[in-house]
């Protein structure tokens, strides 16, 4: 009995194995590593949403592969080899914590590209990739304080890695360009990726006062907390409005397809290069949901600012900027220079909430 | 203060449905480290029936069959085809997070339906305990239902005493009569039914929508529950409020900027629990009477 078991099994094993091994050859492949699954509606939705349209724009003559919910760790450095070995023409790495593994993998196959996104270390065959997400977290800023009664936004936040840093101070710094006395409460809840937890977080932090939510974790939660409590969020990653009709000023919105379609073309023209790409509004990467559930007045205000950054008249880290330990950085006028934001480990004033050093 | 009492509870309640569950699977002598899969599966089909009924009682009934499913499976591997109940634990889960996946690709970025807080006129306008005492949704009511009711169950009655008897010697259960593998294949299944209502809660109450993995662990938290409480349901009802207390808190002394790291905030949870309930269960031979000798060996009848 129990060898007539083992037998089906290694039957099927073998046809699934004989099915995967046949494949077309001049294909190019491309893969995709995750940190979330790819129905997280945040981070990992999008990215996936960026794959498709790449797959979409390219047909035939693209294969896409993906791989998600990989930790980042030990874990990603195997998922990443496995996908090089597997014959990926180029490999893009989705989370922070991917780094190290990604350069270490990368080392030992040079003739395959990698793409790290987030991060701030390359090499030959080792491109990073970001969108200034802080450009929209200075638009929110200033819609919060626009709109906040009590004068207090609740944030909920992942790790404090300097993109989450980075946007926590152009948050502040585009409330304090309203209103110089706002409050932003800030919650750690150790993790990318808890819709009970950044729920839990959400109720806390309104029953603290706070009527406006905005959150650098993946889910849909707080959305929903702000809804159910009649008080105001901001969408994360991907537009949430359905979650909170009523809830939702707007959202940032990350727009990864075009990125993907000008790399993958790369590697398939022979010119691709490593670079570090930040783009923002004005590429597209970063853009904003409708404005809703706000004055018109505020809205416009908003829009004024979008086009402004977009146009390269604003700059969300303009100095002179004073740190939280009362010091000044940056020159009057002058925007932050990139190296600063992305390697950011230190608060604005007018911050409660203390960083780790 | 209420707010956040009201968030506490609504914290502990999936742990505590799922540990009960499990308790009763590892008093009959089974070890089933699958709650988590089981629990998610249990999330899945839960909002899923419910988002296409309309109805939350729906949606809890299939969360419970749900469990129940993905439970059977783990019963026919270990009990009938005598599979290693760990390995088994962990393949559940593997499986449960897989096929939860599958399941819900379409139901992902959709709002839910909200299981509502029931009302009595007067006694939940009570000011300060009434929305807690008597306003909360029946899952929190059914939840302390169950723990005592697995408490009588498993203390009070002849049932209880065979579930009891087949997790501490099966050999000497099945001299007397009893069936050990049909025992134990019930309480796996009430197992499985406990922890797909802690799943359907986290769907339908505690957040409700469906998003992959949205269990995040707490099926884990609810075993390791089991075993720090020495497989006393009061004690476990103790351990989940215990854990969704300092777990609440923890956000509350971030959120007032004190400047208390949050990682020391996070793990607090896991720490004092455990600590508790080490300490509640301070009597080692009382804690070797509890826990069910036969835990994780597969039974084959000699004769």
């Amino acid at each position: 009995m129990k060898m007539k078991w083992m037998g089906i099994a290694a039957a099927a094993a073998m046809a699934a194995l004989s099915v995967t091994s046949v494949d077309a050859v001049a294909k190019t492949k491309a893969c995709w590593v995750y940190v979330g699954a790819v129905g997280d509606f945040g981070w990992t939705y999008e990215h996936n949403h960026g794959r498709e349209m790449a797959q979409k724009h390219f047909g035939d003559k693209v294969e896409t592969v993906f791989v998600e919910n990989v930790k980042e760790g030990p874990d990603s450095e195997r998922a990443i080899t496995r996908f090089a070995r597997s014959g990926c023409n180029i490999i893009f790495t989705t989370s922070f914590g991917y780094m190290e593994p990604t350069l270490k993998v990368a080392k030992k196959f040079p003739d395959v590209k990698f793409e790290h996104a987030t991060g701030y270390k390359t090499s030959k065959n080792v491109t990073t990739y970001n969108a200034k997400f802080h450009e929209g977290r200075y638009v929110i800023g200033q819609i919060a304080a626009r709109t906040s009664k009590t004068g207090i936004a609740g944030y909920i936040v992942s790790f404090p890695i300097p993109e989450v840093i980075a946007g926590i101070n152009a948050f502040m710094l585009g409330a304090q360009s309203v209103n110089p006395d706002f409050k932003v409460k800030v919650v750690w809840v150790n993790s990318w990726f808890d819709p009970g937890k950044e729920a839990d977080a959400a109720k806390v932090l309104i029953s603290q006062g706070a009527d406006i939510l905005t959150q650098h974790t993946d889910s849909a939660a707080p959305m929903q907390i702000a809804e159910a409590q009649g008080k105001h969020a901001f969408g994360q990653a991907s537009d949430q409005s359905k979650f909170g009709p009523k809830a939702q000023l707007t959202a940032i919105i990350d727009n990864w397809g075009p990125y993907y379609i000008r790399r993958i073309q790369a590697v398939m023209d022979g010119n691709w290069k490593t670079a570090s790409s930040w783009d923002g509004m004005a590429e597209g990467t970063v853009s904003m949901a409708p404005m809703k559930n706000m004055t018109d007045a505020v809205a416009a205000e908003a829009m004024k600012t979008v086009e402004g950054i977009k146009k390269g008249t604003i700059h969300p880290f303009t100095g002179p900027i004073t740190k939280q330990d009362g010091s000044v950085i940056g020159e009057a006028g002058k925007p932050l220079a990139d190296g600063e934001i992305l390697g950011m480990k230190w608060y604005v004033k007018g911050i409660d909430d203390k960083l780790q050093k | 203060m209420e707010a956040i009492i009201l968030t506490i509870i609504t914290a502990a309640t999936p742990l505590l449905l799922a540990a009960m569950g499990e308790l009763v699977v590892e008093r009959s002598g089974v070890l089933n480290l699958g709650v988590e899969g089981m629990m998610v599966v249990g999330a899945v089909c839960g909002f899923g029936a419910a988002y296409a009924s309309g109805s939350v009682t729906l949606g809890i009934l299939a969360g419970i069959a749900g469990g129940m499913i993905i439970a059977l499976l783990f019963a026919i591997m270990t009990q009938t085809f005598l599979s290693n109940q760990v390995a088994t634990g962990l393949a559940l889960t593997l499986l449960g997070l897989g096929v939860s996946g599958l399941i819900g690709e379409s139901f992902v970025g959709v709002p839910g339906v909200k299981l509502g807080q029931i009302y009595i006129p007067l006694l939940t306008d009570l000011p300060y305990v009434g929305r807690i005492l008597f306003g909360q949704d029946i899952l929190v009511y059914g939840s302390v239902a169950l723990m005592m009711a697995t408490s009588y169950v498993l203390f009070k009655t002849r049932t209880g005493l065979v579930i009891r008897a087949v997790g501490g010697n099966h050999h000497s259960a099945h001299a007397l009569g009893y069936n050990v593998i049909a025992v134990r294949y019930a309480a796996i299944l009430f197992g499985g039914a406990c922890a797909g209502l802690a799943g359907a809660y986290l769907s339908l109450a505690y957040t409700p929508q469906w998003v992959e993995n949205m269990t995040a662990g707490r099926g884990w938290i609810a075993l390791a529950l089991v075993v720090f409480a020495s497989w006393m349901p009061v004690r476990i009802m103790i351990g989940a409020y215990l854990f969704g207390t300092i777990w609440i808190l923890g956000l509350v002394v971030q959120a007032m900027g004190y400047g208390i790291p949050s990682q020391l905030l996070s793990s607090l949870p896991y720490l004092v629990t455990i600590a508790a309930l080490v300490i509640i269960s301070g009597n080692r031979t009382l804690t070797k009477i509890n826990s069910p000798a036969m835990i994780g060996q597969p039974f084959v009848p000699d004769r």
